[in-house]
């Protein structure tokens, strides 16, 4: 469960204050969608989340089953169950995604105090991975996201999504970018992930991918703050109204 | 008329000292001596290269030789030596230099393959050939170089090479020069490497201490590549004493359709200054020169290189990675020279250093000099801090901080290592850079920039 208890966040270099004390429950195998217009703060809110260091948290606090994960450093909220699908997904030239997916995933294993995979193992669990969201094995082989298309990206990050089995996703406008093949595809690894002990936080622009992806909950989100929540008919609502009537410029 | 004779630093005099002491049981006979001597008064006229020198402006050897050690004359076997040679875990033809002297009970002489003739530069001195003294002339660009004129006067020994036309080697060609390390000595050895028409291989330089002492060294290697060649140097110096001082020179003159690169990785080593001399003899040709510095703790890498294309359609590459912390420093200078009549030059050079923290300095400083008109010539320098937004991806999926940037690092060094021609050579520069990296991740050493 992710508890986001009035959180004021502000950018770290800047007097830019992006969260305005805002308040946030995911339960235990809910897949909540945050909508909001451009600027809202929905980005930063999943990169706080995720720890990233450009923030400045000035009040409040985010717990994972009960536990403040301000004080961890990303890496440490990785391997306590937080995953982040990137909007844009980092390129890192040379390194081989296969060296990074065994190094990701030993890493989470070394911290969580489990012994690291076999070779062998971690090239079944990657195939059988990779096979269900169509990514070839060429890709495997290639430099991390270097030359991959947007969906190629996107499907990469679901992919160590499943490898890496966290308990809570978040994704970050993972539908931009993105043709309704891919999109079907991605929303199908997602949808295969979703589990009872497993949570999902799905930023987005537009109801499209909800069509995908069906939330349990449905959050407006404006200036920072959470100011309205329904069930995934608001989704609909909000396609029809735009965000105007939540004081925002459409 | 006034005759101004620059005061003399005490390691100046030192040389003209040990130069006059030993110039007569220096190798050679009378044309080398010749070169010696010449030499040697460029040398007397200018002294140590210093700073005010633009092409030694970052690295002051003035300064930074306070004191000219003895030179050295070879030094016993020691089991140091043999367990470093032990260690270089590398399938190839191995010819070894002792404190800059050949060593042939170290090296693998029952190994060379046919087509290919060895010979110490000392024996090769003795009665020289009319084209070794050209070559040890040295070509036209360098050639009033200060640090290679000490080289010339000085230089005791070496491995001399030659590669017969159309011969490709199977296995490396790798000298490895190594520093005794009983006693403080001075270094100065010269290798030759003539490849014939069409050879093919790779030869590789190593520089280690096997003692404790700090050398002051001086080496120099120069390559002639005929036609159709395609030559590979590859130089590691990856296991010096922090106080070591050492100079290397490249010097290669690379014939018509052929293709000669040379990549050289620094790391744990002292103060290390490389210069390369090149240019293109033949049209059609391809010369790369590439490196990886990995610098901390108060090292010092100077790579200042001059690509002379003198003749028309020729290609150059160069790419340099440095990675500093500490209070490191890197120094990049590089220079491509596109004469009147290099029409259809294709040139590209980049420098890219990544500072770890705020002590480390790198100093950029490419130049172009472009004479003809129908020319592709570009260049790019750039010193920046690790991307904070690759790291924060790689921490998010679990990888803590040290790795992190391990893995970015090490994809930085990656895009030069990559152009390592040969595989196996290829691997154990990648598992140097990888060790490198281990060491700083073990320390749980991280950015601070």
């Amino acid at each position: 469960m992710l508890e986001i208890r009035n959180l004021v966040v502000k950018i770290a270099d800047e007097d830019k204050q992006i969260l305005n004390g805002l308040n946030l429950t995911v339960n235990d195998g809910e897949v909540a969608a945050i909508m909001g217009p451009n600027g809202s703060g929905k980005s930063t809110l999943s990169y706080v989340i995720a720890g990233k260091e450009d923030y400045e948290v000035l009040d409040g606090e985010i717990l994972l089953n009960g536990e403040n994960v301000l004080e961890m450093e990303a890496d440490a909220r990785a391997a306590a169950g937080i995953f982040l699908a990137f909007q844009y997904p980092l390129e890192i030239p040379g390194v081989a995604t296969m060296t990074f997916l065994k190094a990701a995933m030993n890493a989470q294993r070394k911290a969580r105090g489990q012994d690291e995979l076999l070779t062998p193992d971690f090239i079944k669990q990657v195939n059988a991975a990779a096979d269900k969201l169509g990514i070839a094995k060429d890709m495997l082989r290639r430099p991390l996201n270097v030359g991959f298309s947007g969906g190629e990206k996107k499907r990469m990050e679901i992919l160590q999504m499943a490898l890496l089995s966290p308990s809570m996703c978040i994704l970050d406008e993972t539908d931009s970018g993105l043709d309704i093949d891919a999109l079907r595809i991605v929303a199908e690894g997602v949808n295969a992930l979703r589990a009872k002990n497993r949570s999902f936080l799905v930023i987005t622009h537009y109801q499209r991918l909800l069509d995908h992806i069906v939330p349990d909950t449905v959050h407006v989100m404006s200036k920072g703050r959470i100011v309205k929540t329904g069930g995934k008919e608001l989704a609909l609502e909000l396609e029809k109204s735009g965000y105007a009537s939540y004081g925002e410029a459409a | 008329m006034a005759i101004v004779t620059p005061l003399k630093t005490a390691a100046e005099q030192q040389l003209v000292q040990q130069y006059a002491d030993s110039k007569a049981e220096l190798p050679g006979g009378p044309a080398v001596r010749k070169l010696r001597e010449d030499a040697f008064a460029g040398f007397e006229a200018k002294g140590l290269p210093h700073r005010r020198l633009e092409s030694w402006r970052y690295t002051d050897l003035r300064t930074l030789l306070r004191e000219a050690r003895p030179l050295a004359g070879g030094a016993a076997v020691t089991a140091a030596m043999k367990a470093r040679l032990t260690a270089l875990k590398l399938d190839a033809l191995r010819l070894v230099l002792v404190d800059g002297v050949f060593a042939p009970e170290l090296s693998t002489l029952d190994a060379i393959p046919e087509g290919v003739s060895v010979q110490s530069l000392a024996d090769a001195l003795v009665s020289p050939r009319e084209d070794l003294t050209r070559i040890l002339a040295g070509p036209s660009v360098g050639n009033d170089d200060t640090g290679l004129a000490l080289n010339t006067a000085l230089m005791r020994d070496g491995i001399f090479v030659e590669i017969a036309d159309g011969v490709e080697l199977a296995r490396p060609v790798v000298i490895v020069a190594l520093a005794s390390g009983d006693e403080e000595r001075a270094v100065f050895h010269r290798s030759v490497v003539l490849a014939g028409r069409g050879a093919k291989g790779t030869v590789v330089e190593v520089s280690e201490a096997a003692g404790e002492a700090a050398q002051q060294i001086n080496g120099a290697i120069v390559f002639e590549t005929s036609d159709e060649s395609e030559i590979r140097h590859v130089r590691l110096v990856t296991r010096q004493q922090a106080a070591t001082v050492e100079v290397q020179s490249l010097l290669a003159t690379v014939g018509a359709h052929a293709k000669f690169d040379s990549f050289a990785l620094v790391a744990n080593a002292g103060t290390v200054r490389q210069q390369h001399f090149v240019r293109f003899a033949g049209e059609h040709s391809e010369i790369g020169l590439r490196g990886v510095n990995l610098i901390n703790k108060a090292q010092h890498s100077d790579v200042t290189l001059i690509v002379d294309h003198e003749v028309p359609h020729g290609t150059s590459r160069e790419l340099f990675k440095t990675i500093a912390g500490g209070e490191a420093t890197g120094v990049f200078q590089g220079k491509v020279i596109v004469r009147k009549y290099a029409q259809k030059t294709d040139g590209g050079m980049k420098s890219n250093a990544l500072l770890l923290n705020d002590g480390a300095s790198m100093y950029n400083k490419p130049e172009l000099e472009i004479f003809a008109d129908d020319v592709v010539c570009g260049h790019g320098a750039t010193v920046a801090q690790i991307d904070g937004d690759q790291l924060f991806y790689l921490m998010a999926r679990g990888l803590p901080r040290p790795q992190a940037e391990a893995l970015v690092l090490q994809a930085f060094a990656g895009e030069a290592v990559e152009f390592v021609g040969d595989e196996t050579v290829r691997e154990l520069v990648m598992a140097e850079v990888e060790a490198w990296l281990k060491a700083r991740e073990a320390a749980s050493e991280v950015s601070t920039v």
